[in-house]
């Protein structure tokens, strides 16, 4: 194919050091008519600052409710070939491992159906496929399928849940975060394709506190490994990073949250019961330090973006969960959080923002689990609570003053 | 397993709510017999890591830069290499970058040197700079104040010697976001752009009838600036009250409010996701607004730089951006950057009062 637009913008970005995303759009427009008018069309939005996408666009494949977000041009009688350019989310293997044949049939299925160019990956996980027409999504839904494949979750759906790389390759993940996603997605099946949720819903699985996916930040649900053994110490180990350079006492000593670390210059102690689980002293000092059993999960719900009430982090409801398969309690959880969400919850609010505003007792209570001080930052500071019929009657001050 | 694409597809062979594949056919052997039973790591230079088994296996990863949107060339390129080197085994990361994971130590410098050959941009592990979490932007959103590709590669174009050599404090995590959506990782990393608009939606009262629908539209706007207009079968617009955030146009297509000489971006830092000694926190505000600039946007390069160099220059070592802020305090890190405070940097939202100095510790920065 000769080449269709003059690019001058655009070109400039092919400079550098960093991959050129340009010349990704070039290299598949260089053999596809819809990759060329993608970069015809974005050297224009380049020129006058300004977006050229239609709002939204419905498009799906039978018996799914999403998958496929459905994208057109305002520009269609100038870019004729970007009139559709769909992108279709294809649920990615638990911690983003591939073989080569793997991609090569990607490739082979993206040149004949789409426009050859995807992303690796969507920000909640999937594999973007970007860039097709409508025709094609009942065909390539079908080979995926034959292939082992099936569609990621769009709208108002649990989405596509993803982790860490975890115990496939990381010495510190407590839970096993690969098979931990795989199972719930597998679970959530009709959950994630056919949207039944006042909006979406999002999980995310990581190994430790260090948060390697972003869970806390980026999910509704994240479950977040951690341990409640003591942290054992090889001391040898230890000894070697303070001959090789490292200050303990400035870069661990100091910089424990919980001031439970000391040193004396040949032996490291950790008063475990002051550990707060950060994570800090075990990865600098990788390989001498290392958390023992118990281990399990931390449950943490309602992280979004700003829309509509301010951005939110997730914060606990169960302190420790052990994570074993099947994993049935926090189906369990799940399933009676979601019924609480689809009666109360309002057209687009998400489960966060619900539960601020029907109150945690609420949530608490439906989800059939106790207040405890892991819950909170610190206690309210008004002394303005509600009080239910029967909070009072069994006495409980009793108990503990006796 | 064999992948088939057949001439003729029968649509009726679709299987449906078969979820992914299963992790464990895409795990080199190595992993799959040292599953969960790792020892230790070494990181061997900013792109190389080694990962030690409890039973005393090894397993090479190297990290390479990838822009994230990939043409199918490129990733066959990256199969044959895999192919080469790695047993056909390779993997992304959570920021979008690749690693090709090699069983075979003696084929890791080989790998190495056609990949500097072929111009990869190797590293990205340790305290550096990583890949930018970014979105859609012009590429393929209808609702994007700003291009995403182009400001990562302007971004990490400037900053290419901290991924691939140089070090940082602690890790820094960019992101960018092209409107308040936010999709992705803006309000939660160490600096991190986001596309903003600075004029009201246009009211298309024509279609807003045909299109939207009132009560959504109403709901959609954080400060309750959407009032029905029912002579017109329409809304009103309370303007005073709009701060242009757009969600009113995600759920109403006779809202638009793209505007090609307003749109721009602001800059937020100090955030992070991570528990390791301090907990998570939000990115917060440091610079209102930088004007598009196409294709290499200047403004917010050197913006961004000014903010990582003080920074580099001023962060202890293990400190994250939020961390060093916090040590030093915001009128400190106004002083040291040199942005101007101005009205839009005061919450007059809905976290007001958190973010309001309840205290007479202060620096003099001012003499
Ligand atoms: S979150 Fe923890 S377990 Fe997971 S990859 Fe990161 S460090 Fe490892
Ligand atoms: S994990 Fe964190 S809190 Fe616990 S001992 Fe280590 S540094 Fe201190």
């Amino acid at each position: 194919m000769t080449k269709k637009y003059d690019t001058p913008l655009l070109d400039e970005l092919e400079k550098g050091p960093f991959p050129s995303f340009v010349t990704e759009m070039k290299k598949a427009a260089a053999k596809n008519a819809m990759a060329a008018d993608e970069l015809g069309l974005l050297e224009k939005s380049f020129r006058d600052k300004v977006t050229y996408w239609k709002h939204g666009g419905i498009v799906g494949v039978r018996g799914y409710g999403g998958g496929v977000i459905g994208r057109y041009s305002e520009l269609a009688d100038e870019f004729p070939n970007v009139a559709h350019f769909h992108t279709v989310r294809v649920n990615q293997p638990a911690g983003l491992f591939y073989t080569s044949e793997t991609m090569r049939f990607f490739c082979d299925l993206w040149d004949k159906y789409g426009s050859g160019l995807t992303n690796f990956h969507g920000s909640t996980g999937d594999i973007i496929l970007l860039g097709t027409v409508t025709d094609n999504l009942e065909p390539l839904a079908t080979i995926l399928s034959m292939n082992g494949f099936d569609l990621g979750g769009s709208g108002s759906a649990m989405r596509t849940p993803s982790c860490c790389v975890g115990p496939a390759r990381c010495e510190w993940s407590m839970i096993d975060t690969l098979d931990i996603t795989y199972d719930l997605t597998q679970e959530f099946q009709d959950e994630l394709h056919r949207p039944a949720f006042p909006y979406k819903y999002k999980i995310k699985v990581v190994g430790c506190p260090i948060d390697c996916n972003a869970a806390i930040a980026r999910a509704d649900c994240s479950i977040i490994g951690t341990w409640k053994g003591p942290i054992e110490i090889d001391q040898d180990r230890v000894r070697d990073y303070a001959k090789k350079g490292m200050n303990i006492q400035e870069e661990i000593v100091n910089l424990c949250p919980g001031k439970c670390i000391t040193w004396d210059g040949n032996n490291l102690t950790i008063n475990n019961d002051d550990c707060r689980h950060c994570m800090h002293c075990i990865a600098k000092l990788a390989g001498a330090l290392k958390p023992t059993p118990p281990f399990g999960a931390t449950i943490l719900i309602g992280a979004k973006a700003p829309f509509v009430i301010g951005a939110t982090l997730s914060w606990v409801v169960v302190p420790f969960m052990e994570m074993k398969p099947p994993y049935q309690e926090i189906k369990d959880l799940h399933r009676k959080w979601w019924e609480w969400w689809s009666e109360y919850g309002k057209n687009r609010e998400r489960i966060g923002e619900l539960i601020l505003r029907r109150g945690m007792r609420e949530f608490l209570e439906i989800s059939e689990l106790e207040p405890a001080p892991e819950m909170v930052k610190e206690p309210r500071r008004d002394p303005f609570f509600f009080w239910k019929e029967g909070d009072l009657e069994g006495k409980p001050w009793e108990k503990w003053l006796k | 397993m064999p992948y088939v694409i057949p001439d003729v597809v029968d649509v009726k062979q679709r299987k449906t709510d078969i979820g992914p594949p299963h992790y464990k056919n895409f795990l080199p052997p190595v992993i799959q017999k040292n599953y969960g039973d790792w020892k230790t790591h070494e990181i061997l230079t900013p792109g190389l890591m080694v990962h030690i088994a409890n039973s005393g296996d090894k397993i090479w990863t190297v990290r390479v830069a990838s822009p994230r949107l990939l043409s199918t060339d490129t990733l066959r390129e990256i199969a044959d290499i895999a192919d080469k080197y790695c047993d056909g085994y390779f993997r992304f990361t959570t920021r979008n970058n690749l690693e090709f994971l090699v069983s075979d130590e003696s084929k890791v410098n080989p790998l190495i040197e056609e990949l500097k050959a072929k111009k990869y941009m190797i590293g990205g592990i340790g305290p550096r700079v990583s890949n930018v979490v970014h979105t859609q932007g012009w590429i393929h959103c209808h609702s994007a104040a700003v291009d995403a590709s182009a400001l990562v590669k302007c971004l990490l174009d400037d900053l290419a010697d901290y991924f691939t050599t140089k070090e940082t404090p602690n890790k820094v995590r960019l992101a960018v976001a092209c409107c308040t959506n936010m999709c992705g990782a803006v309000h939660c990393s160490d600096i991190a752009i986001v596309g903003i608009h600075t004029k009201i939606p246009r009211i298309e009262h024509e279609r807003f009838k045909d299109l939207c629908e009132l009560p959504t539209t109403m709901a959609a706007c954080p400060t309750a600036a959407i009032i029905p207009d029912p002579a017109k079968k329409s809304i009103k617009l309370k303007e005073e009250k709009c701060m242009y955030c757009g969600n009113c146009f995600s759920v109403c297509p006779a809202l638009p409010i793209k505007d090609a000489e307003n749109d721009g971006v602001a800059i937020v830092v100090g955030g992070k996701v991570g528990n390791l000694r301090t907990p998570p926190k939000f990115s917060k505000l440091a610079v209102p607004y930088l004007p598009n600039n196409p294709p290499r946007w200047p403004e917010v390069t050197k913006a961004v730089r000014k903010i990582f160099d003080a920074y580099v220059a001023g962060a202890k070592k293990h400190e994250r951006v939020g961390e060093w802020i916090d040590r030093i305090g915001w009128e400190k890190f106004f002083d040291v950057t040199g942005i101007p405070f101005t009205w839009q940097h005061i919450d007059d939202w809905t976290y007001t009062f958190e973010t309001l100095r309840t205290t007479a510790q202060i620096k003099w920065v001012k003499k």
